[in-house]
């Protein structure tokens, strides 16, 4: 493996199953009564959040924590970063303070690519602009395989806001490493422009590709970034995109349904969809941490170079 | 190159794993409370076939199961990551049980000193035994095996190498020479 984990594009087929099976190994200890190792111990594992994110942060901080590796949460908010202090700079901050990872969430693509250049340990990538969010689509692949089974011929649907979706990249780029076959369903405005680059087909009909999809992602529609006018109403994605009880019942029947959260209920998904029994979004959370321990105890578990 | 040499040939090993079932058996006076622990990989199959002869021998089924280690190293640090093997315990646990952990070959000791470290997370048994097919002897920690299959004196430039039907498609130890490096 690599020593820094920015896209999941940089993971080989043979890297991705190693950081699936630690997981599987490592779920074991999530159900005993003593869930820490002490394989971490010593080392410091920086949590640098530029963006809001309680999910991803504190996964990322019981993850090192239960593997007995020192935290240390900077937020951007009431730090020196308010106060101006640049991307570099706060990198040779933590630098000096000895962080053997650093995992960055940042609202600009690229900025744990610069940071890399500019520290010596580690870097994960948490969620960087509209780029990538590579232990998510780890999550994803470990939570469709535990349900699934091997991914390989298996055809997974994305369906929504790809343009601003990390989430998306990240999965398409793994899962098709995985040997799975993905479709984007979105309506054409919420299509980034190179999508025909990615290794995955493109769909605007998302009634026909449900009968024939082993498992459907839905990505929240994410207000924040909505700066024009991608849609009529929320009301006409809705009836178009959204996974409502009747589209439901056009999955096949062992079919699973997925999402990054946090979701908006009666929008992309309807209530009754999302707690369901073949719903695994609770189970995402849970296998985040899960991942996450898989990817610090690879990047931080050996020997350091 | 390095020359090696069978110490054990599958009629030995298969001799020295009934002697140490029957050894368990008496040694904890019927293995009423015992719960067997390998040490993955060839420990954990060597438990799985003394669970088996004990089986054989008391019509006592045994729980089986397997403790990784690796977490738990002290030498983690030294060498790439190392992938990790599985632990799986039997429905009831260790509590109150006397454990009996097995391996392959018992050399310094460390793997043991993790494997009790190890133990430790999963629960509080009565009592924990070690259970080893060869001693090879240059022990680097206080630690000694209750039931051992071959007492090996080797030097420490040399190496014991195990193989089990299971996984290698053969019963053998072979004490190899290394050439000076």
């Amino acid at each position: 493996m690599k020593r820094h984990l920015i896209s999941a594009g940089d993971l080989s087929r043979d890297d991705a199953l190693l950081i699936l099976d630690t997981a599987e190994e490592l779920a074991r200890v999530s159900e005993r009564s003593i869930k820490k190792l002490p394989t971490l111990r010593g080392r410091t594992v920086v949590n640098l959040f530029f963006e809001d994110s309680t999910r991803t942060r504190i996964s990322f901080e019981a993850a090192a924590k239960r593997l007995s590796a020192d935290v240390i949460n900077f937020s951007a908010k009431g730090s020196s970063v308010s106060k101006g202090e640049s991307l570099k700079d706060t990198a040779l901050t933590l630098e000096a303070m000895g962080a053997d990872a650093v995992v960055i969430r940042h609202g600009s693509s690229g900025a744990p690519h610069r940071l890399a250049n500019w520290v010596h340990g580690s870097v994960v990538n948490a969620g960087d602009g509209t780029h990538e969010h590579p232990t998510q689509a780890l999550l994803d692949a470990f939570s469709m395989r535990r349900r699934l089974g091997a991914l390989d011929g298996r055809r997974i649907t994305i369906v929504g806001d790809v343009l601003h979706s990390r989430v998306a990249r990240s999965n398409v780029l793994l899962l098709h490493t995985l040997g799975a076959e993905v479709t984007l369903v979105a309506p054409p405005t919420l299509l980034p422009v190179s999508v025909d680059t990615w290794p995955c087909s493109v769909s605007y009909d998302l009634d026909g590709v449900l009968p024939k999809s082993d498992a459907v992602m839905m990505l929240r529609v994410q207000k924040e970034r909505m700066n024009a006018a991608y849609f009529p109403s929320e009301r006409e994605y809705s009836r178009r995109y959204g996974l409502d009880r009747d589209r439901f019942a056009k999955l096949p029947d062992d079919a699973i349904v997925m999402h990054p959260g946090p979701m908006n209920r009666g929008m992309e998904i309807a209530a009754e969809v999302a707690d369901s029994p073949r719903s695994t979004i609770v189970e995402q959370v849970a296998n985040g941490v899960t991942i996450r321990m898989a990817v610090l105890y690879l990047l931080l578990g050996g020997e350091i170079a | 190159m390095s020359e090696s040499r069978a110490v054990l040939e599958g009629p030995d090993i298969h001799r020295a794993l009934t002697r140490i079932a029957h050894e368990i058996l008496e040694r904890t006076k019927g293995a009423d409370e015992v719960v067997l622990l390998g040490i993955p990989t060839r420990g954990a199959t060597l438990a799985r076939r003394l669970g088996d002869r004990i089986e054989q021998f008391e019509g006592l089924k045994i729980p089986v199961g397997s403790i990784d280690i690796t977490m738990y190293r002290d030498d983690l640090r030294s060498g790439p990551v190392r992938p990790l093997g599985r632990t799986e315990l039997p429905a009831d646990g260790v509590d109150g049980r006397t454990v009996v952990l097995v391996d392959d070959v018992l050399y310094s000791g460390r793997t043991v000193r993790a494997a009790l470290d190890a133990l430790n997370d999963l629960g509080r048994p009565t009592a924990v035994q070690l259970a080893t097919l060869v001693d090879r002897g240059h022990r680097e920690l206080p630690i000694r095996a209750d039931y051992v299959g071959k007492n090996l004196p080797t030097a420490k430039s040399e190496k014991v190498k195990v193989f089990l039907q299971e996984i290698d498609g053969r019963d053998a130890v072979l004490l190899m020479k290394e050439e000076a490096r």
